[in-house]
């Protein structure tokens, strides 16, 4: 981000920039930059909250009219949690009731993506849109070819136009979003990071992703490779060697 | 909230290693403008947003690529597709201006708090090495000028 803003001023265009690290932006010294407390993927704080984003944009902008710089100003106001964050030991009102499932793990997925179905249906309603749709699969396709290549990484692209790398990310990322936009929609505001560990701790999808990182590992295909290695898994959730499954 | 001390030691690790290539910008020249009110901005984010429809970012040589993003997009038209796994997309998926906020932004212009909107703006996906977007980087300060642009808000994800 900081390189940006140094390669445009010295073109002439004036910047000012949001900082999400501060360690690395005070080693980069672009000329403004506003470091905020909010966690990687929120730059501007808090979903849904007009009043509270209009803060830190103004705060950021306002450091265009500092008269020398480089300026690094810190934005106190932390993003408030949401109610659901209060609550201890975070469970998923849908309950996936998994084993015995016909079809195996394959099947469990299957049988995931139909109970969350409702719910993500009246998030895309209520939303008005879905960021689920980078492979153009539907979410029950999606996860059958991830568990397909999972049994065979060798079988076919879904799309010429993908790279069989690509083809992997982009259903990896549909069907994450396909479930936590769906549970988001669940009663009860949730902190992203509880979603998130319900998503790693909690369902089918979770194991599959696993097995997904493993075979990706596995295949012969270096970029592939890459991605089972740093893609498929949140460095936050992959376990130490003795703990992997 | 992003202290390194409060990440899991992986992705802390991941971050201070990143640190090593960041060095050696400091004391390059910065532009300056006219006041606020009379600016016209332009946001770039890292985050790695499209259009639907759009190319979806990819690794390699590709990484370094921008997309643009006209002001007159629609939230239901933006789609994300960034190669990291390691930071929060939940927040997106419920409001794009959590990451790219082209609303608020059209708000301040409303009210006179900036002068005007740029007519596009731009997508790079932040997992390219820094040295490597210095072309594009170049090549899209020609662009914005021509846009009148003197007033770059820079977003990561």
């Amino acid at each position: 981000m900081g390189a940006l803003g140094h390669y445009l001023e010295e073109e002439g265009v004036a910047t000012t920039q949001i900082s999400l690290v501060r360690e690395h932006t005070e080693t980069m010294k672009p000329p403004r930059a506003l470091w905020v407390p909010f966690m990687l993927g929120r730059p501007f704080g808090v979903p849904n909250d007009a009043a509270f984003q209009r803060r830190v944009l103004l705060a950021a902008l306002r450091l265009l009219e500092a008269p020398g710089g480089p300026v690094l100003e810190d934005y106190l106001e932390e993003a408030p949690h949401p109610a659901g964050d209060e609550v201890e030991g975070f469970a998923c009102p849908v309950s996936f009731s998994r084993p015995p499932v016909e079809g195996g793990l394959a099947g469990a997925l299957q049988n995931e993506i139909a109970e969350l179905a409702p719910w993500y249906d009246l998030a895309r309603k209520d939303r008005g849109r879905t960021t689920a749709t980078l492979s153009g699969l539907t979410p029950e396709v999606a996860a059958q070819f991830i568990t397909n290549f999972i049994a065979d990484p060798s079988i076919p692209g879904y799309r010429d136009d993908l790279t069989p790398v690509l083809a992997l990310r982009l259903v990896c990322q549909d069907l994450k979003a396909y479930y936590l936009g769906a549970v988001a929609a669940q009663p009860g505001a949730r902190a992203a990071f509880e979603a998130q560990k319900w998503f790693w701790h909690d369902t089918a999808a979770n194991e599959v992703f696993f097995k997904l990182r493993d075979a990706c590992l596995g295949s012969e295909d270096e970029m592939v490779q890459r991605f089972g290695a740093k893609g498929v898994v949140p460095m936050a959730i992959t376990p130490s060697p003795g703990e992997q499954t | 909230m992003v202290r390194l001390a409060d990440l899991a030691q992986p992705e802390r690790e991941h971050l201070i290693a990143k640190n090593k290539e960041l060095a050696g910008f400091g004391g390059r020249p910065w532009a300056t403008g006219p006041s606020l009110g009379r600016r016209r901005v332009a946001i770039i984010t890292t985050s790695g947003i499209h259009r639907v429809g759009d190319r979806p970012f990819a690794d390699g040589a590709a990484a370094t690529d921008y997309r643009v993003i006209p002001g007159s997009v629609s939230a239901g038209d933006l789609v994300m597709s960034h190669l990291s796994s390691n930071f929060d997309r939940t927040g997106f998926q419920q409001d794009i201006n959590v990451v790219f906020p082209i609303d608020r932004l059209k708000e301040l212009a409303v009210e006179g708090a900036i002068g005007e909107v740029a007519d596009y703006h731009y997508s790079f996906m932040g997992a390219a090495p820094v040295r490597s977007l210095e072309p594009k980087a170049r090549q899209l300060a020609g662009l914005l000028k021509k846009d009148r642009v003197d007033a770059v808000l820079l977003t990561p994800v």
